[in-house]
């Protein structure tokens, strides 16, 4: 039994905290350098459009492998098995939707945000300020979950345990740092080099975060000599469950003996998750505006090829370091760290290099996987600061209250303070929020992403009758719908895991994920909506399929 | 990546009119055609064997605890064919695109940049 507090001395996170920072000061290179060359609010929001098919692909995938998938999954799949398995598909899957319908379109009919798009062919000010405090949720959301998620990470990667102390800080303290350096770092990233230098720090951390997967599942497998069987067996056999860790339902779904209710709900609890994670995807601004980076629609979506293509092999990845864990490191030492689990590939990366070369392999590996656990974390909160700054200078600031008569470089300099202003409020609430469970958030995300978001996306690019009203009350109720719903579920009142505990009860909905209710009900509106306004607009409908599918007229990369 | 401080002038001129005149063409309605015929099912076949799956897991255990072999299972089995039908649709519609899409839709642009079928 191993764990990460007895192998970490003071040498060793002095290794970690080394590593990082030699990343830290890469990055923030690369930053300077991005940010150098960012003069126009093409450059700022978009990187200048000039980033291949490839490039942007990496960039994506740094996007969207975060350290919940990184850290969480791996978890997920040590402790419950094929349930952590389940969840890694619906991310993967999901990218079909942004590969046959969004990528190409969006980018050929929008400028810089996800407004764009959706408010091309409607009354601009209604639309754009519907699409932008969508866009906050979600990103908000998302962040405060990866926030609070580096708090208990650092305490957890540094080994720091209640009552000890690390260059004068206990384990409290030091979760404050991690959450103030990842906001300060962000806020550099995203303020001095703009979606250029973002772009590239993300390019970067997508190489040391997939890189150094892949080198620990190669060394994971040669224990095993490569046979996915044997590490199956060993798997199931150290999990005290036998077969059954193999099988659905550890996690997910779960049958209650006796309470066929019960079991009704954690089903459709599943499904719901399960639609908001397939659908979600292709609605979150963050990743939808990294399309806008490429010269044209083609390039866009052959970026999305290669984005698959990272993305599926790194969750092949978590699948064999998940059960990995399992079989090496055990569950019994992967609770004693951190009863989620996400401890579960740093322990199982130092158990890997104890057996390559003693001790001191054990602290390099571990140390190596810290820093792609940061990469993973920093490369998304990025992403998301970039796309909350963007919307509130290019939708709410220029689009909503200077009637899109700001010019390119007052739509900058509101940019970046949007950027430290996002930043400040992230890293406070994050600090307020660090001892809550706020996994949910993830799945809260994806929730609003794919009931607000999607559909009012997909009906102004192909349903000619959609128009203001219906775009409106589509984001509205979709947004609305699943914010309340999670609000009166037993994730936040009534059961013994809420968040407000079990003395507080409140709860009436009985799933813990909206998808299943808010993604038709975000649909429906935006139908209703539609059918009770008689504005329409034919022409301009005419006029963006025709640059949707063709890039008539669509923003140009710069340097022409 | 080069840049000047032009990349934010207005596109090239072309008016809304003629961009919207191009809805009608029958190259464009057939464009469009051919597009949605691989789009959609694809999609839609996609998410449905998604849902499948999803289902399977929620409601037929037993059916996904089928060993095939050694340790590995039918869920085991399903839910890396997720990835499959993922990778396999990804470069389906790559060959889709270059072979019946990225030529056509590039020529009705360059049609709308110079000014339509004049």
């Amino acid at each position: 039994m191993n764990t990460l507090a007895q192998g970490m001395s003071d040498g060793n996170r002095i290794l970690t905290i080394a590593l990082f920072m030699v990343m830290v000061l890469i990055t923030i290179g690369i930053t300077i350098q991005g940010g150098r060359k960012t003069r126009t609010a093409t450059d700022f929001h978009s990187g200048g459009r000039g980033f291949s098919a490839m490039q942007n692909g990496f960039a994506v995938a740094g996007d969207y492998v975060s350290a919940a998938s990184f850290l969480g999954i791996a978890g997920t799949i040590a402790l419950y098995g094929y349930d952590g398995f389940l969840y890694s598909i619906g991310f993967l899957v999901a990218w079909v939707v942004a590969l046959l319908l969004v990528a190409e379109s969006l980018r050929n009919s929008g400028r810089f945000t996800v407004a764009d798009a959706l408010s091309y062919r409607m009354k601009q000010r209604p639309v754009r300020t519907a699409a932008s405090i969508a866009t906050l949720s979600i990103s908000i959301f998302y962040l405060l979950a990866q926030m609070v998620g580096t708090g208990a990470l650092v305490t957890l990667l540094l080994g720091i345990k209640e009552g000890e102390t690390f260059l004068g800080m206990d384990a409290g303290a030091a979760k404050v740092v991690g959450i103030l350096v990842t906001g300060l770092l962000m806020v550099s990233y995203v303020a001095l080099g703009g979606m250029k230098g973002t772009t590239w720090v993300q390019i970067f951390q997508a190489c040391v975060k997939i890189g150094l997967a892949f080198v620990l599942t190669i060394l994971v497998l040669a224990e095993y000599n490569f046979n996915l069987s044997a590490l199956l067996g060993d798997a199931a056999a150290a999990s005290g469950q036998g077969a059954s860790f193999l099988e659905p339902g550890l996690r997910y779904g779960t049958e209650v003996a006796g309470d066929s209710l019960q079991t009704l709900w954690n089903k459709l609890d599943l499904i719901s998750l399960g639609l908001a994670l397939v659908l979600g995807t292709a609605g979150l601004p963050h990743v939808l505006i990294r399309f806008y980076t490429t010269p044209d629609g083609k390039t866009a979506r052959k970026s999305v090829n290669w984005a698959i293509g990272l993305i599926g092999v790194f969750y092949l990845f978590t699948l064999v370091l998940g059960f990995g864990a399992a079989a090496m490191v055990g569950k019994e030492a992967i609770v004693a760290e951190n009863p989620a689990g996400n401890s579960a590939a740093p322990q199982l990366s130092q158990v890997i290099g104890e057996n390559i070369a003693g001790s001191t392999g054990g602290a390099i590996m571990l140390a190596l996987i810290a820093s792609a656990a940061f990469a993973a974390i920093l490369s998304v909160v990025a992403g998301l600061i970039i796309a909350c700054s963007s919307s509130l200078a290019h939708d709410l600031y220029n689009g909503v209250f200077k009637h899109g008569k700001a010019t390119g470089h007052q739509e900058v300099v509101f940019a970046k303070f949007a950027a430290i202003g996002v930043g400040a409020v992230a890293v406070v609430l994050a600090i307020f929020a660090q001892d809550l469970n706020v996994a949910f958030l993830v799945a809260l995300a994806f929730a609003v992403a794919a009931s607000a978001n999607l559909p009012t996306l997909l009906f102004s690019l192909f349903w000619k009758r959609f128009n203001t009203a219906g775009a409106v009350a589509g984001i509205y109720g979709g947004l609305i719908s699943s914010i309340a719903l999670v609000v009166f579920s037993p994730t936040v009142s009534g059961a013994p895991t809420s968040l407000l505990g079990e003395g507080v009860d409140f709860a009436w909905f009985p799933l813990s994920n909206p998808g299943l209710v808010s993604i038709p009900f975000g649909l429906i509106c935006a139908v209703v909506g539609t059918l009770m306004s008689s504005e329409s607009n034919p022409q301009r409908f005419a006029s963006m399929q025709v640059r949707a599918l063709t890039g008539a007229g669509a923003e140009r990369a710069g340097g022409h | 990546m080069t840049t000047n401080p032009e990349a934010d002038s207005p596109p090239p001129e072309v008016s809304e009119a003629e961009i919207a005149a191009m809805h009608d063409d029958p190259r464009f309605i057939e464009l469009k055609r051919t597009l949605f015929r691989f789009t959609v099912p694809v999609l839609l076949a996609a998410l449905a064997w998604y849902l499948v799956y999803v289902l399977l897991s929620a409601y037929a255990r037993d059916f996904m605890g089928i060993v095939l072999f050694g340790h590995i299972n039918l869920g085991l089995i399903l839910g890396l064919s997720q990835f499959v039908v993922t990778f396999w649709i990804t470069i389906a519609y790559s060959r889709f695109t270059a072979r019946k899409f990225d030529n056509q839709s590039a020529e009705l642009r360059e049609d709308i940049m110079n000014g339509g079928k004049r």
